[in-house]
């Protein structure tokens, strides 16, 4: 391993800023979603240097479960989604606002 | 050769993290999702996470970004209103505090000790990969599969209902124009 672990952590962090500013600035709750898997995946490239720096399996087995989690979000989310627009006609996060008090 | 690997991969990764953020389509989005998830395959695999690779390339290229790319093309032909988005204050805001964020984990990154060890032979195969998830994990992956049982429902109920949308669409459409 030639390359420090640091900077595979430094990359993670930067790709999981990058989500969160997503998150932030966007208003299309698709690519809010988009912003929320790259965040998953900066946590998962966290997970996998640790395991290989820690020697330790159990790190790839978050990974394992982040991704089902991942799939299974996604799946769920954009079903909400689709509905939302059949019967708002809009993915605009700033006007799907029902729930406001 | 590891650190070329890293360097182009890395590249990419922020590349694609960026165009995820700032495209202004939602399928250039998407494609550049694809990319930071193909470069993150690449880094698995520097990081002796074989079986990781394979599943992110299957799992995430393979399923997760087509669903998204269905999604869009179900959504955005219908989608006519584009304005000009007024959110200048807010990427005047989140990028001095996603810099700050960045800050304190990258600060926290360099904490970790030491370097890697050596690992054990056929360290994240198929192989080893396995034993764990069917020998200590085997609990969380019986969970998962309901999980997934669960979301494969959801989703099933989510998208099979028009009809029941549409007897009860009156009352949610005059509310909707109403505000508009």
């Amino acid at each position: 391993m030639t390359v420090p672990p640091q900077a595979y952590l430094v990359l993670s962090a930067a790709l999981f800023t990058l989500g969160t500013v997503g998150v932030l600035v966007r208003r299309t709750a698709l690519i809010l979603f988009m912003s929320i898997e790259l965040m998953l995946n900066a946590v998962n490239l966290a997970f996998v240097t640790l395991a290989r720096v820690r020697g330790d399996l159990g790190g790839q087995m978050a990974v394992f479960f982040v991704l089902v989690v991942a799939a299974v979000e996604v799946v769920v989310g954009l079903s909400i989604l689709v509905h939302i627009f059949r019967t708002r006609d809009t993915v605009d996060v700033d006007e799907i606002d029902l729930l406001r008090g | 050769m590891e650190t070329l690997l890293f360097v182009v991969s890395a590249a990419l990764s922020l590349l694609g993290g960026v165009g995820v953020v700032a495209a202004r389509e939602a399928v250039h989005s998407a494609l550049s999702l694809l990319v930071v998830l193909g470069a993150l395959a690449v880094l698995y695999l520097t990081l002796a996470a074989e079986f990781l690779a394979v599943l992110q390339v299957i799992l995430y290229a393979g399923a997760i970004v087509v669903l998204f790319l269905f999604v869009i093309m179900l959504l955005h032909a219908r989608d006519p209103e584009r304005r000009p988005s007024p959110v200048s204050a807010q990427w005047a805001l989140a990028i001095p505090l996603g810099l700050l964020l960045w800050a304190v984990l990258a600060y926290a990154s360099f904490e970790l000790p030491g370097a890697a060890q050596p690992l054990p032979q056929g360290f994240g195969t198929v192989e080893s990969v396995g034993r764990e998830l069917f020998g200590t994990f085997l609990l969380p992956f019986e969970v998962a599969s309901v999980l997934l049982l669960v979301a494969i429902v959801a989703a099933v109920v989510l998208g099979s209902a028009p009809s029941r949308a549409q007897t009860a669409s009156p009352r949610e459409r005059a509310s909707a124009g109403g505000r508009r």
